[in-house]
């Protein structure tokens, strides 16, 4: 069972940051786009995520309760040394779903309400997943230190370092990269195509120099992660596929006819990159400074929990993803 | 401001926040599937702007409840991580399960907002339906999880360690069903009654009538039936309450010396300095009466409870008094809304019989706060009911009190931007939905 609930814990992080992210990566690419664009934008954005929106986030909350039924002492570990990013990364969740809502449900579309709804929902777009980043770059670094003495260096250098600011980075910009191919398939005019596909690759090489960042950084801090991903044959697998995938994306990316598959290709080098980070990790979690570690092998709940987390888990999966299966269906686009 | 007090407070204020907008998101979709259905069977356009402008509101409140609730899921670890620790395996099976209830609710909703013109109508009108069995099911289970913080079980606790944990055992402690009883009565009967309220008060101003009236009618309905179920569902918990946290109870009651005859005390002021309360009505023996349906028998009192182990009085007292003077007030009007539509017809569209129910707009939701602060309050100092105290669960992390003044200003901000935008919803309804 240890296994099955394991399996549920990485597959609701992976989805969380495809389906999510892609959210994410529509407010960034708002934020990116020239004004003149920017209503076209968000229109089409909105007739995309609208619908699935909210089912989207529901895969963080999976995630924290797994964490916390399941693996108790890595919840409150983290909870308390990196208690100012989730707590920036909870501001930013409230920000851009208010921010959402308020903006379609408003009944008299103001100007200026509008523009406030639009602000704060473009920002929190990009702080959001910059902190998600930042969390899970400070507890797979080592980073976190609980024999601490003082404050800044318990609370704060735990997560503000180059290597989890670099990881945070190249977080947001994977979630444009997600979102500019995503809403590729989303319209049917070709200048907005190639518009986002324009998009897309510009995301796509910045995702790249964020993650030369990410292994610069690693130096800095001597985090080793080249190491590691080298060292690991799954992680290198995953690297290489990723790598080949993108080589692939960017093949067949200006053909404006395999819109499905430019998805589901860009879909799996988003997860090759979390298996590979995953992998070299696993079964740590979150690890200290001096190399002492949690891992989810042995730091979880009682047997008995873990038994009935996990039929709890595959229970609600049965319900769970017939139902959502079903709504992505019903609302991809069925015009012509 | 210290950091234990501003943790306990920050959690109270996310909690109540949190519980109005889950409450309004779990009964708006029932009443929102009752005016479509009548829609569908009567094809009274009325019924259809009804459903849609209440749609608009779930949805506000849907995304509001949504974010304050992830905010909870982690502020249970920010602020408490001795108690996570602890008590995520052995409370946490209903959690997971809400979880579930949760991610269906926001599926169906989905397809409920995003469905008109594109789903068939039936299938269009259950998906609503699912919306709210599901939030339903998931306020039940949340308050599975805090109905065994006041009677925990399900585990031993043997020398500081947890062991022999049973999750199902936890999840249906004693305290469980009583709890969510009350608390689902609670919903129905606050959100029914602030709905009406404000639909009160279009009737009165004369505005749109014939949507106010069907839109007051559906929600009183509710409102009235619950209202007038509380008290005997209050009764249960009180007498549970006595059961299983004596002190909660005593605290309640401001009942500081244990004696036969023990008298009910209605209002006053307690001194617990001096172990008694001034100005309060003394009724001798219903104490007894309400906690062992016997006039005579004896009740435990805070005397028999170390002062170590007593929850603040005077909080949980007035907290107690304004949650039952409520609920008598509510049943009342609850009970007269039955006769107006039964025998008096005259008095529903009478301006003092309106006026009536505008007054009632907030009642229920300052009594389910009352409530809540009953219940929590009143098991302090613990956090697990006589295992852990809440002192021990708090995080170690300095400075919790900043945060606080953060959230006090966000939820402060966020109920600002609510109360506005459902005012712009309100005042759209002759634009929006006039011919
Ligand atoms: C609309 C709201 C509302 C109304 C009118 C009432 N209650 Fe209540 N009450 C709640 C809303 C509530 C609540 C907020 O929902 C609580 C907090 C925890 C719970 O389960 O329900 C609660 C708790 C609660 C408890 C504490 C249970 C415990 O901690 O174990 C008792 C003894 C009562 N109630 C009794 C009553 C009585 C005798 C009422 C008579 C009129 C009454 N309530 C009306
Ligand atoms: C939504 C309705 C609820 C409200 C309004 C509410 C209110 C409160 C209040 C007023 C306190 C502070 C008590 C004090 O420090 O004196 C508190 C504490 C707390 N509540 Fe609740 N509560 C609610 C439901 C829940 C639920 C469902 C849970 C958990 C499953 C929960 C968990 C806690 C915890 C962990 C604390 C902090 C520890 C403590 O003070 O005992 N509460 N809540
Ligand atoms: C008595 C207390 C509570 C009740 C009755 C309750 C009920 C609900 C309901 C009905 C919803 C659906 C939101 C909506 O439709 O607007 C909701 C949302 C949520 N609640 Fe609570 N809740 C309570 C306390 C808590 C606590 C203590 C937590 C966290 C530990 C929590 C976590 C959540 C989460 C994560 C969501 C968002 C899920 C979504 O998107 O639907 N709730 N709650």
């Amino acid at each position: 069972m240890l296994y099955i609930v394991i399996l549920f814990l990485f597959a609701s992080i992976t989805l969380y940051f495809l389906l999510g992210g892609a959210d994410f990566g529509a407010g960034i690419i708002e934020l990116f786009t020239s004004d003149d664009n920017r209503h076209r934008t968000r229109k089409t954005m909105y007739q995309a995520i609208g619908p699935i929106w909210e089912a989207n986030h529901m895969w963080l909350i999976i995630t924290v309760v797994i964490l916390f039924v399941g693996f108790p002492d890595i919840y409150s570990q983290m909870c308390t040394y990196l208690h100012i990013p989730l707590l920036i990364l909870l501001l930013g969740i409230i920000a851009r779903g208010t921010a959402f809502t308020f903006r379609n449900y408003d009944a008299i579309k103001g100007e200026r309400t509008q523009n406030l709804y639009n602000h704060l929902f473009i920002y929190s777009s990009f702080v959001t997943p910059m902190f998600l980043g930042i969390i899970a770059g400070s507890a797979l670094s080592g980073q976190i230190d609980p024999a601490a003495k003082d404050f800044v260096h318990a609370y704060i250098f735990s997560w503000f370092n180059w290597f989890s600011v670099a990881v945070g980075l190249f977080t947001v910009a994977l979630c444009g990269f997600l979102a500019a191919i995503y809403i590729v398939g989303e319209t049917d005019s070709i200048d907005d195509i190639k518009r986002y596909i324009k998009k897309a690759k510009i995301f796509n090489v910045v995702a790249v120099i964020c993650g030369g960042l990410v292994f610069i950084a690693s130096e800095i801090e001597h985090v080793g992660l080249s190491k590691w991903i080298f060292g690991n044959v799954i992680s290198l697998v995953a690297v290489i596929a990723a790598t080949l995938s993108l080589v692939l994306l960017w093949f067949i990316i200006s053909e404006k006819k395999n819109r499905q598959w430019i998805r589901l290709l860009a879909a799996f080098q988003v997860s090759m990159i979390l298996i590979s980070v995953g992998s070299t990790r696993f079964p740590r979690f979150v690890i200290f400074k001096g190399g002492s570690s949690m891992s989810l092998l042995t730091d979880h709940a009682t047997v008995n929990t873990i038994d009935d987390l996990g039929i709890g888990l595959l229970v609600g999966s049965m319900f769970i993803l017939p139902a959502l299966g079903y709504l992505y269906y019903s609302f991809q686009r069925k015009e012509k | 401001m210290d950091d234990f007090i501003a943790a306990r407070s920050q959690m109270a204020l996310s909690l109540g926040f949190h519980i109005i907008y889950s409450c309004i998101g779990m009964v708006m979709p029932v009443f929102m599937a009752i005016s479509h259905y009548k829609w569908i069977k009567t094809k009274d356009p009325v019924y259809k702007n009804v459903t849609i402008a209440w749609s608009k509101g779930v949805a506000i409140f849907f995304a509001t409840g949504a974010v304050s609730g992830t905010m909870l899921s982690f502020e249970l670890g920010l602020l408490w991580p001795g108690f996570m620790k602890h008590a995520g395996p052995i409370f946490g099976m209903p959690f997971s399960l809400e979880g579930t209830a949760f991610f269906i609710e926001a599926i169906a909703l989905g397809f409920f907002l995003y469905g008109w013109n594109k789903l068939n109508t039936w299938f269009h009108w259950v998906t609503g339906i699912v919306v709210g069995v599901s939030g339903i099911a998931s306020g039940i289970l949340v308050v599975a999880a805090n109905s065994w913080m006041n009677s925990p079980s399900g585990f031993d606790y043997v020398n500081g360690k947890y062991l022999n944990i049973d999750p199902l055992k936890a999840m249906f402690n004693e305290a469980w069903f009583s709890e969510a009883l009350h608390m689902t009565i609670a919903a129905f009967s606050a959100t029914g009654f602030a709905v009406a309220g404000i639909h009160a008060l279009m009737i009165y101003r004369k505005q749109n009538v014939a949507f106010h009236t069907k839109s007051f009618k559906i929600a009183i309905v509710f409102g009235a039936a619950a209202a007038i179920l509380q008290p005997l569902s209050g009764d249960i918990s009180a007498k549970g309450a006595a059961k299983r946290q004596p002190a909660k109870l005593a605290a309640m009651e401001a009942y500081f010396h244990t004696q036969e005859y023990a008298p009910l005390v209605i209002g006053g002021i307690p001194d617990t300095a001096a172990k008694k309360v001034n100005y309060g009505l003394e009724i001798p023996g219903l104490l007894s009466f309400l906690v062992h349906d016997d006039f005579k028998t004896v009740v435990n009192g805070l005397d028999k409870i170390p002062v170590k182990d007593q929850p603040p009085v005077a909080i949980t007292h007035y907290a107690f008094q304004v949650m039952v003077g409520i609920g008598t007030l509510m049943m009342f009007i609850g009970i007269l809304y039955f006769i107006a539509l039964w025998k008096k017809k005259g008095w529903l569209n009478k301006p003092w019989f309106l006026k009536l129910f505008i007054i009632a707009t907030p009642t229920g939701f300052i009594a389910l706060e009352a409530g809540w602060t009953v219940t929590e309050v009143g098991r302090q100092p613990w956090i697990i009911q006589g295992v852990m105290r809440t002192s021990e669960a708090v995080t170690k992390m300095p400075g919790i009190q900043y945060t606080f003044y953060l959230f006090t200003f966000i939820y402060f901000t966020l109920s600002v931007f609510v109360i506005f935008l459902l005012k712009r919803q309100i005042e759209m309804v002759p634009k929006l939905y006039d011919k």
